[in-house]
């Protein structure tokens, strides 16, 4: 489609408010707890996702909704995830 | 005879299972809006339709049968049957959150593939609904294979037919075997989003005022400053909106101490009664409205969803001492008592910061510590408004506080460095929505309080105080003896020899007689201050004022201040030493804990007191 650029960004940068596709996770990157427990709250590709609050700029936890439930995750774990524009 | 059929209540965290086991067996487990509040297995009796008893119990949440946590783990045991708990449950009911289907279901997937009877329910459909989500039930209950109740816990809304569904249930042999259990989590979690999505009949966008809240909340600036006005009110409001009641209970208590003075003549047992007993366990029963209203702020906190707000503006703090803004929430709860934030500890993942969560919760201002601090702040510090509005006494009850988040900050940087060294873990946490908290639960959050409380007074508390009368009171002094009556004591001896130890950091005879026995309850320094003054000023009124105006005789305030101190940091509480045993799994903690936790009691007693000194207080 080349009309509609797709925007790949992800999670700790990406705009607040709007709706978002999860395009991958780098695994790799996070530790294997922090792994186990993003995929139980349900992030894969293709979930549906948006950046509802970040705390202080710059560090601190980033407040997104995954489905229909809001989660708090670490800024580095939303690093991890790249997302697209929906 | 066997034992009742087991029926296991399991599901994510905050699907609402304890408001289910509540509403099923009329039982008062502690419930809340946040992930985590139960954190060990509670069972109880449930009769269904024909009359048979069956076991119910209720677990922790968690995700998947793959435990992260010690909660979690068991919860794994319990649905499996392993471990101690070798009995494997007859059926399961699995709790589901009807606007959360995406995620709920795909553990309801895994424990379905169990192979043991199943019945789901669907619950908290009224907040579906508020959300614009409506569901259908049959299509939810033909997909998954299982029935599906929608229910409403707190409201007690669909409980007749999931008690049917149960009877129906229970008794019936594995359906299948367990057949291929999917393991693969994305492989669940694409089944689970598509059920979800054929079970909804019409979704709206509902009303989003759970985020319009959290614009404010969590805003990077006006979510930390509402976190610190909320707590300034609270301890404001400990102060303020006390007065009244403690003013009652004080004057019920001067009533019934000259109605028992009357009563008996002057002797051992008027003593006993009116030194003893309602001086001392009347000294702490006055606190009962200020713990309440503590109480009361941290329930509303916790079924509001606030809580996991405040974990989340917590965390870079939390972070830079090595921690969490996971363990915010335990060391929250500790506000009210420490022993219940240490078990709550049971829900973050990593060893290294439990540990560490552990040893620092005694640290937050238990509600216990609230009467001493109470007695000396009124005693000691005007009773005046600072700015207009501020009253001076909260002020420094709220710097008390402060004072003691501090302490486990800095003690959380050092054992993290030290003792607890690790990899710092993460912090991940699903937030819940904001609900309006059930007034009859914080009611009965309330009630059992007091009913604690005041269990906690007329055994510890009273048995302690009537043990300390004893000994103050025996051996008299023969008659036109110079040495008062609780310096001729066995107590008043045994305190004047350890004087010494605590002499350095400003402490005096009182003090010493004071902290031994608050070691059982730390409310017991303020009933032996009132023990002792009354045996020691027999002619003054009862009552707090009587305790008031011998501190202000006998106390410097260097030496009022260096008390204030030593509560703050040190350890005094035998359930808190018990309870951290039992989740450490021995005794090098705990020892660890009250060491470290009395040596910086003594230093920063000695420190406050030698400054105030100096400083011509």
């Amino acid at each position: 489609m080349p009309a509609m650029a797709t925007i790949i960004d992800n999670l700790a940068t990406f705009p607040r408010q709007t709706r978002a596709t999860v395009a991958t996770i780098d695994w790799a990157r996070l530790a294997v707890p922090e792994a186990r427990r993003l995929r139980e709250l349900g992030f894969d590709e293709g979930a549906d996702v948006e950046v509802l609050h970040r705390a202080r700029f710059g560090t601190g936890p980033v407040a997104c909704r995954i489905g229909r439930m809001t989660v708090a995750l670490r800024r580095t774990v939303a690093a991890a995830i790249s997302v697209s524009k929906r | 005879m066997h034992a009742a059929p087991l029926v296991a209540l399991v599901g994510n965290p905050n699907a609402g299972k304890s408001a289910l086991f509540n509403a099923l067996t009329g039982a008062r487990q502690k419930v809340g809006n946040y992930p985590g509040v139960t954190v060990e297995r509670h069972s109880g009796r449930l009769a269904l339709d024909d009359g048979r008893p069956v076991e119910l119990v209720d677990l922790p949440g968690t995700y998947s049968l793959d435990p992260a946590s010690a909660d979690e783990r068991v919860t794994r045991d319990v649905v499996t049957g392993r471990g101690k708990f070798e009995r494997a449950p007859d059926a399961l009911v699995v709790v589901v959150d009807a606007a959360n289907l995406d995620n709920h279901l795909r553990f309801a997937l895994q424990l379905i593939a169990l192979g043991r009877p199943v019945v789901v329910a669907l619950n908290m459909v009224d907040l579906a609904e508020r959300d614009g989500l409506t569901l259908d039930p049959a299509i939810l209950s033909r997909e998954l294979g299982v029935p599906v109740v929608p229910t409403v816990a707190v409201r007690k809304r669909g409980l007749d037919d999931l008690r049917a569904a149960l009877t129906d249930l229970v008794g019936r042999h594995a359906v299948t075997a367990p057949a291929e259990v999917e393991e693969d989590m994305v492989v669940l979690q694409r089944r689970a989003r598509t059920i979800a999505q054929r079970a909804v009949v019409n979704e709206t966008p509902g009303r989003r005022w759970g985020h319009a809240l959290d614009a404010v909340a969590l805003h990077p600036l006006f979510g930390p400053l509402l976190l610190l006005a909320l707590l300034f009110v609270m301890f404001q409001a400990v102060f303020a909106w006390s007065e009244a009641p403690i003013g009652w209970i004080e004057e019920g208590f001067t009533a019934l101490e000259a109605f028992v003075s009357g009563l008996l003549p002057d002797g051992f047992f008027r003593s006993l009664i009116t030194d003893g007993l309602i001086a001392g366990v009347g000294a702490v029963i006055v606190f009962l409205p200020q713990i309440l209203i503590l109480f009361l702020f941290i329930l509303v906190l916790e079924a509001s969803g606030y809580m996991v707000r405040a974990a989340f503006l917590m965390d870079r703090m939390m972070a830079r001492v090595g921690l969490s803004g996971r363990a915010f929430i335990p060391l929250l709860s500790s506000f009210a008592c420490a022993v219940p934030g240490i078990m709550a500890t049971r829900t973050i993942d990593d060893e290294k910061d439990r540990l560490t969560t552990i040893l620092i919760a005694p640290l937050m201002t238990c509600s216990a510590r609230l009467p001493v601090y109470t007695i000396i702040i009124g005693a000691f510090i005007p009773d005046r408004t600072v700015g207009g509005w501020v009253g001076l006494q909260g002020l420094v009850l709220f710097g008390l506080y402060v004072l003691g988040i501090l302490g486990a900050f800095v003690a959380a940087l050092a054992l993290r460095r030290t003792v607890t060294k690790g990899a710092s873990s993460g912090f991940m946490m699903e937030m819940p929505k904001y609900q309006w908290p059930q007034w009859r639960d914080v009611t009965l959050g309330l009630w059992s309080r007091v009913e604690i409380f005041l269990k906690r007074a007329g055994t510890t508390i009273a048995l302690t105080t009537v043990i300390l009368w004893a000994l103050l009171s025996y051996p008299k002094p023969p008659e036109g003896s110079p040495v008062s009556q609780v310096d001729y004591s066995v107590a008043g001896r045994i305190a004047n020899g350890l004087e010494v130890i605590v002499r350095p950091i400003g402490f005096n005879r009182d003090i010493t007689l004071a902290l031994i026995p608050a070691m059982a309850a730390r409310e017991v320094a303020v009933a032996a201050i009132g023990t002792v003054y009354a045996i020691d000023d027999p002619e003054a009124e009862g009552g707090q004022k009587a305790i008031t105006e011998n501190l202000r005789d006998r106390w410097s305030l260097p030496t009022a201040l260096a008390f204030l101190m030593w509560f703050v940091f040190a350890p005094q509480c035998i359930s808190t030493i018990a309870v951290t045993r039992r989740e450490t799994n021995g005794w090098k903690w705990p020892a660890f804990m009250v060491g470290y936790l009395f040596a910086a009691a003594y230093i920063m007693a000695g420190i406050t007191y030698w400054l105030a000194v100096a400083l011509g207080l």
